[in-house]
C-alpha cells in the first residue's frame, strides 16, 4: 500500500512486517522539504554532554542554537547545576564578517572567572564551521591560562544528524578520560554510560549496582562530574545503555585502556534484570550473582501486584513507538508486551540496518517499521492502525493529541522516571492514565467510530440506516 | 533614569529568540501556507519543538536540510528539491522561505534560486484555492494521476532574509510580514481590470468575496500577539462593523480544534486573496511602539499610498482607549456597548483591588512592544515598574516606556539587549514584588522568591499560553485579576495566620 502521506523517495525507509522479505533503507540524509523529526549534530552533542553538571557548556554561534537548548531536559544533578544555564557567544553580524575568535576567547574567560567550572565544553555550530574560527586554538589558549580542560566539540549542525553529534561529544569527553587518579577503585567497579539521569533514574540504577556489591566510578553523563570522567579508566567494565550515544566512548576506552563493555537497557523488567545479570556474569563472582538474583526477585515481587492491575486494563490495546534511537525501541516493544499491549508501529530517527533487522524480529506480523519519519506519515500510521497510545518526544505529542490519541513522553524532556523496576511501574501507570482517560470519549475519532458501530448494529437489526 | 548595564561578552539565558522563528510564526498565519527554512535541519526542528511546547499544536516547518557539501558548494539544489517536495506533499497555496544564519553566511541568493526554480517547474497554473486536506485513511489513497494534478498548481513563494546574527524573533516576524506584503499585494487597478472582464466574473465571485471588494476594508497588523488576542481583535473589528484584513492570523492554525483527520496544512490564517488587496484598503493599523522604521505598514503606504496609523499594543486602559477612538472614527460608529461596559467593569475592578497593588514593584521583561504595553498597564493600576528589560534592541524602548509612565509612575530602569544574567544582576539589591513576562523567567522568579505573572511567548511551563488574552479592556481585566490575586495569594501563603477572607 502506498499512502499519499509517503513521498516516493521515502518508500524504502518504511517496512511492513510480513509482506515482503525484510528491507529498509536508513542512515540517509533527511530529504529536503520532508519536515524530518531529526535534529542536528550540535543537538546530539548537547544531549550527551548536557548532564555534566560542573562543566561550563558554551555554545559558539548565533543565539538560537543556545536558547533552544536552555534547561529543556529533565537531567538532574545531585550538586552543582551549571548545566541548566544557557551560555552563548551570541554572534553578531560583525563577528560573522571578521571572525568570532576574539569574542569566544573573551566569553570563555569571562564565564570561567564567573563560575569556576571544572572544565568547559565549547560547541561549534553551523556558521562557526563556515566562518572558520580556529576553536581548537582558542580552547588551548584558555585552557593554559585558566588551568582547566577547555574542550572543543566539533558539532557543526550540517555535518550530519544526531549520531555524528554523539561522536563529537565522545571525542571531547575522551580527552578527559585517563587524566585522573584511579587509586582505591575497587576491582568490582563499573562506569555507567548512556544514562542521562532523567527524573533521577541514574540514582536508582546506581543503587541497584551498589546493592549487588559493585562500585560505580563515573556516571556518563547523568549527574556527571568532570573529575569522575577523568578517572573513568580505573573501572573494570563499561556498562553502556542502549541509545548508542556513548558507545563510541566505550570503544575508545576499550582501544586505549582495554576496558571491555556490555550493552544494556534499564527499561522494562526483562531488560533491567538482564542488565544486572550481565554485569554480575562479567565479574564471575557467585556472591554478586546471588545478590543480583535476589534483588531482581524482590523488586519484581514488589511491583507485580500493581503492574498486573494495569495489565488487566490495558490488555489488547495498541501502541505506536517513535523514538530517537532504535535501541530504546527494543525495550519499549518488550515493555508493552509485559503489560499486554500490541505494538503496531515502531520507528526511530537514527536507527541502523541491524537495529531495524532486530526490530523486525521482535515485532508481530503487520507491524510498521519506519526510519526518519515525519508528522504526515506518523499521523497516517496512527490512523491506519487505530492506535491507543503513542510513545514519542515533544515533537510527536501534538500529532497524537490532535488526532485524539493517548500519549506517553519518552524523551529527554520527560519528568517521569521510567527506568528500573520502579520505572516499569511508572511507565505502566503513565500509559494507563493516558489511555484510560475519559477525554477520548469526546474526540472526533472515537465519536465517529462509535456512531459507525451503532450503524452496524442497526443494520444488523434490520433497521434502515 | 536608566543606567547602562555592564557590558558582558557572553550571553547567559537569553531573553530573545532567533529571527527565523518569528518568520515561521508569521507565515503560519497565512491561509494554506507552509513555513520553510533554508538551512540545516537542526534549526527547523529546534524551532518546531519550541513552538509546539507553547501552543501544544503541530507545526510543520519544512527545511532544505543542508548537509556538509551544500554548506560548501551552496544550497541551491536542495532548496529547489525541498520546494518541490513541499509542493508535492502539502499542496500549499504559499511557501514562506526564511533564510537561516548558515545560508546567509554562505551567501545563497535565495531570490535568484526561487526564480530559477519557478522557471524550471512552474507551468502557469494558479495556486489552488482553499485547503484541500487529504482525508487520511480511506480517501487518503489518491491515485498517482490525482497527486500529479494536485501538485501542478503553483504555490506563491515568498522569501525573507532572516540571519539571526542581526535581530531577534521579533525582527524576523516583522521582516516576514513586510516581505509578504511587498511580494504578494497587487495594485487595485490590476484586480479591477480582471474583474471587468465578463468571462472571469464567475471565477472571481468565488475567489474574492464581494464584501472584501469594497475599498472600505481596514488592514490590521497587531504584531506578535496570542491566539486569543487575535480572536479578540476580530471580534472587536466585527462589532464595529468594519471589514478588515487581520494579518497575520494564526488564531486557528496554531490553536485549532480536535480533529479526526490530520490536516496537511491546518485551517485558518489570513486568506491570500485578502492579503493581495491590502494595498487598496482605506487604512492600515499597525500596533507596536518600537516598530522598525520600515515595516509592512510603511511598505503599503509607499507602494499604494495606503494611510498608515501606528499605535501601541492596546494593553490597559489608555492604549485601548486610543484604539477604540480610532475605530470609532474609522467606522463612524460609537463604541459598541459590550466594550463600553467592559471598560466600566474594569475601572470598577481596579478600584476594588487598588489597595492590594498600590506601590508594589514589578520587573517586566520580554519583547519590547509587549513590555511597553504591560508597563503602561501596571502604571495605571498603581504598580511601580522598576525594571523594564528586553533582549531586543530597537533603540526606542526607553522613549516608549517614558511615554507610557508619564504622570503615573517614575521612569523605571530600562534595558535593551540584555539577558537574564543582566536582569538578575540589576535586580539583585532591589525589592521586587512581582515579575511579569514569559516562562523563561521562572528560574529567576524562583531564585528571588517573587511570583511570576506569565504573559507573552513562550509559556513552556503551563498549558494554554496561546489562550492568554492581553489586549483590550477584556484582556486588561484578566491581567488585572491575575496580578491582584497572585499578590493576595502570596501574602496569604506567607502569612502565619492563613486568613480565609481578604
Ligand atoms: S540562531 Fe541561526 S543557526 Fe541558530 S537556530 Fe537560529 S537560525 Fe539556526
Ligand atoms: S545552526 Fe546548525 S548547529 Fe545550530 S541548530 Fe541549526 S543546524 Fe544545529
Amino acid at each position: 500500500m502506498k499512502a499519499a502521506a509517503v513521498l516516493k523517495e521515502r518508500e524504502n525507509q518504511i517496512h511492513r512486517k510480513g509482506k515482503e522479505p525484510f528491507s529498509i533503507e536508513c542512515n540517509k540524509e533527511s530529504l529536503a522539504g520532508a519536515v524530518s523529526q531529526r535534529a542536528c549534530v550540535f543537538c546530539g552533542s548537547r544531549v550527551v554532554l548536557y548532564p555534566i553538571a560542573d562543566a561550563l557548556h558554551l555554545v559558539h554561534g548565533p543565539i538560537g542554537c543556545a536558547v533552544y537548548t536552555w534547561d529543556i531536559r529533565g537531567a538532574l544533578s545531585s550538586g552543582p547545576e551549571l548545566h541548566r544555564l544557557s551560555f552563548s557567544t551570541d554572534l553578531q553580524e560583525m563577528d560573522v564578517i571578521f571572525g568570532g575568535e576574539k569574542k569566544l576567547y573573551n566569553a570563555l574567560v569571562e564565564l570561567i572567572d564567573r563560575h569556576s567550572p571544572k572544565a568547559a565544553f565549547v560547541y561549534s555550530t553551523c556558521i562557526v564551521g563556515i566562518i572558520g574560527d580556529d576553536m581548537g586554538a582558542v580552547c588551548n589558549r584558555v585552557s593554559k591560562e585558566k588551568g582547566i580542560p577547555v574542550l572543543p566539540v566539533m558539532s557543526e549542525g550540517f555535518k550530519g544528524n544526531k549520531r555524528e553529534g554523539y561522536q563529537a561529544a565522545c571525542d571531547a569527553m575522551f580527552k578527559l578520560v585517563g587524566t585522573g587518579d584511579t587509586t582505591a577503585i575497587s576491582p568490582y567497579s563499573i562506569n555507567i554510560l548512556g544514562d542521562f539521569n532523567l527524573a533521577g533514574e541514574i540514582w536508582l540504577i546506581q543503587e541497584y549496582f551498589n546493592k549487588i556489591g559493585i562500585e560505580v566510578v563515573a556516571k556518563i553523563t547523568g549527574d556527571g562530574r568532570v573529575d569522575d570522567i577523568r578517572r573513568a579508566h580505573g573501572a573494570s567494565l563499561n556498562v553502556v545503555q542502549c541509545s548508542g550515544a556513548t558507545m563510541e566512548l566505550a570503544n575508545m576506552m576499550k582501544r586505549d585502556f582495554g576496558i571491555p563493555s556490555v550493552r544494556v537497557s534499564y527499561f522494562g523488567i526483562e531488560d533491567m534484570a538482564d542488565a544486572l545479570y550481565d554485569v554480575a556474569e562479567f565479574f564471575k563472582d557467585p556472591v554478586i550473582m546471588d545478590k543480583a538474583k535476589s534483588l531482581v526477585r524482590s523488586e519484581i515481587e514488589k511491583i507485580m501486584p500493581e503492574l498486573n492491575k494495569y495489565k488487566a486494563a490495558l490488555k489488547g490495546k495498541k501502541a505506536a513507538i517513535y523514538v530517537g534511537g532504535a535501541f530504546k525501541a527494543f525495550s519499549l516493544v518488550k515493555a508493552f508486551r509485559t503489560i499486554g499491549m500490541d505494538v503496531v508501529m515502531v520507528g526511530s530517527q537514527t536507527g541502523t540496518k541491524e537495529d531495524y533487522e532486530e526490530l523486525q524480529e521482535i515485532t508481530d506480523q503487520g507491524t510498521i517499521i519506519v526510519d526518519d519519519s515525519n508528522p504526515l506519515e506518523l499521523s497516517s500510521f496512527l490512523k491506519e492502525k487505530d492506535v491507543d497510545v503513542f510513545v514519542g518526544g515533544v515533537k510527536e505529542r501534538p500529532i497524537a493529541y490532535k488526532l485524539g490519541v493517548a500519549f506517553c513522553d519518552h524523551n529527554h524532556e520527560r519528568k517521569e522516571m521510567l527506568a528500573g523496576f520502579q520505572g516499569m511501574l511508572n511507565f505502566a501507570k503513565e500509559v494507563y492514565t493516558s489511555v484510560m482517560s475519559p477525554v477520548w470519549k469526546f474526540v472526533p475519532r472515537r465519536i465517529k467510530r462509535e456512531s459507525e458501530v451503532g450503524l452496524v448494529e442497526r443494520i444488523n437489526k434490520g433497521e434502515k440506516p | 533614569m536608566s543606567k547602562m548595564p555592564p557590558s558582558y561578552t557572553s550571553t547567559t539565558n537569553a531573553c530573545k529568540l532567533c529571527k527565523p522563528l518569528g518568520a515561521s510564526l508569521a507565515f503560519r498565519g497565512i491561509e494554506g501556507a507552509v513555513p520553510f527554512l533554508h538551512g540545516s535541519q537542526g534549526c527547523a526542528t529546534y524551532m518546531r519543538r519550541y513552538i509546539i511546547s507553547h501552543f501544544n499544536e503541530p507545526i510543520d516547518i519544512a527545511s532544505s536540510s543542508l548537509g556538509e557539501k551544500h554548506a560548501v558548494y551552496g544550497g541551491s539544489a536542495n532548496l529547489k528539491l525541498g520546494l518541490n517536495n513541499v509542493t508535492k506533499k502539502y499542496n500549499p497555496q504559499l511557501i514562506g522561505v526564511a533564510t537561516t544564519c548558515l545560508t546567509e553566511t554562505i551567501g545563497d541568493d535565495v531570490k535568484r534560486i526561487i526564480s530559477e526554480y519557478k522557471a524550471e517547474f512552474y507551468n502557469g497554473e494558479k495556486p489552488c484555492k482553499g485547503e484541500k486536506s487529504f482525508e487520511l485513511g480511506k480517501s487518503f489513497k489518491l491515485e498517482k494521476s490525482e497527486i500529479d494534478k494536485v501538485s501542478k498548481r503553483d504555490p506563491y513563494i515568498i522569501s525573507v532574509s532572516t540571519p539571526s546574527y542581526s535581530g531577534t524573533h521579533i525582527e524576523g516576524f516583522h521582516a516576514a510580514i513586510k516581505a509578504v506584503v511587498e511580494q504578494l499585494t497587487e495594485p487595485a487597478g490590476l484586480i479591477n481590470e480582471i474583474h471587468a472582464s465578463p468571462d472571469d466574473i464567475h471565477t472571481l465571485e468565488d475567489t474574492f468575496p464581494v464584501t472584501a471588494l469594497t475599498r472600505e476594508s481596514v488592514n490590521f497588523m497587531p504584531g506578535f500577539v496570542s491566539a486569543a488576542d487575535l480572536r479578540y481583535l476580530k471580534e472587536v473589528l466585527t462589532d464595529f462593523g468594519i471589514s478588515f484584513t487581520l494579518f497575520p492570523d494564526y488564531s486557528e492554525s496554531l490553536d485549532g480544534e480536535a480533529l479526526n483527520d490530520y490536516p496537511l496544512i491546518p485551517s485558518g490564517g489570513t486568506p491570500i486573496e485578502n492579503i493581495k488587496k491590502m494595498g487598496w484598503a482605506k487604512i492600515t493599523i499597525e500596533c507596536g511602539s518600537t516598530l522598525p522604521k520600515e515595516s509592512a505598514g510603511t511598505a503599503l503606504a509607499q507602494m499604494y499610498g495606503t494611510p498608515l496609523y501606528r499605535t501601541s499594543l492596546p494593553i490597559g486602559i489608555r492604549e485601548t482607549d486610543k484604539l477604540m477612538d480610532k475605530l470609532e472614527e474609522i467606522s463612524k460608529r460609537e463604541i459598541p456597548a459590550r466594550y463600553r461596559s467592559a471598560r466600566g467593569r474594569l475601572v470598577d475592578a481596579m478600584v476594588d483591588g487598588h489597595k492590594y497593588l498600590s506601590g508594589k514593584r514589578a520587573i517586566v521583561y520580554g519583547e519590547e512592544d509587549l513590555v511597553v504595553g504591560l508597563t503602561s498597564f501596571l502604571a495605571e493600576i498603581g504598580i511601580k515598574p522598576i525594571i523594564c528589560a528586553s533582549g531586543g534592541k530597537s533603540g526606542q524602548l526607553n522613549q516608549a516606556i517614558a511615554n507610557v509612565v508619564e504622570g503615573l509612575a517614575p521612569l523605571p530602569q530600562v534595558y535593551e539587549d540584555v539577558d537574564f544574567y543582566d536582569i538578575e544582576e540589576r535586580a539583585e539589591s532591589l525589592d521586587i514584588d512581582i515579575l511579569v513576562g514569559h516562562s523563561k523567567g521562572y528560574a529567576f522568579s524562583r531564585k528571588k522568591g517573587v511570583p511570576l505573572i506569565r504573559v507573552g511567548f513562550p509559556i513552556h511551563d503551563r498549558i494554554g499560553g496561546q489562550r492568554i488574552l492581553h489586549l483590550g479592556y477584556h484582556g486588561a481585566q484578566m491581567l488585572f485579576d491575575a496580578i491582584t490575586n497572585t499578590i493576595i495569594a502570596k501574602k496569604q501563603d506567607d502569612s502565619p495566620i492563613g486568613y480565609s477572607y481578604m
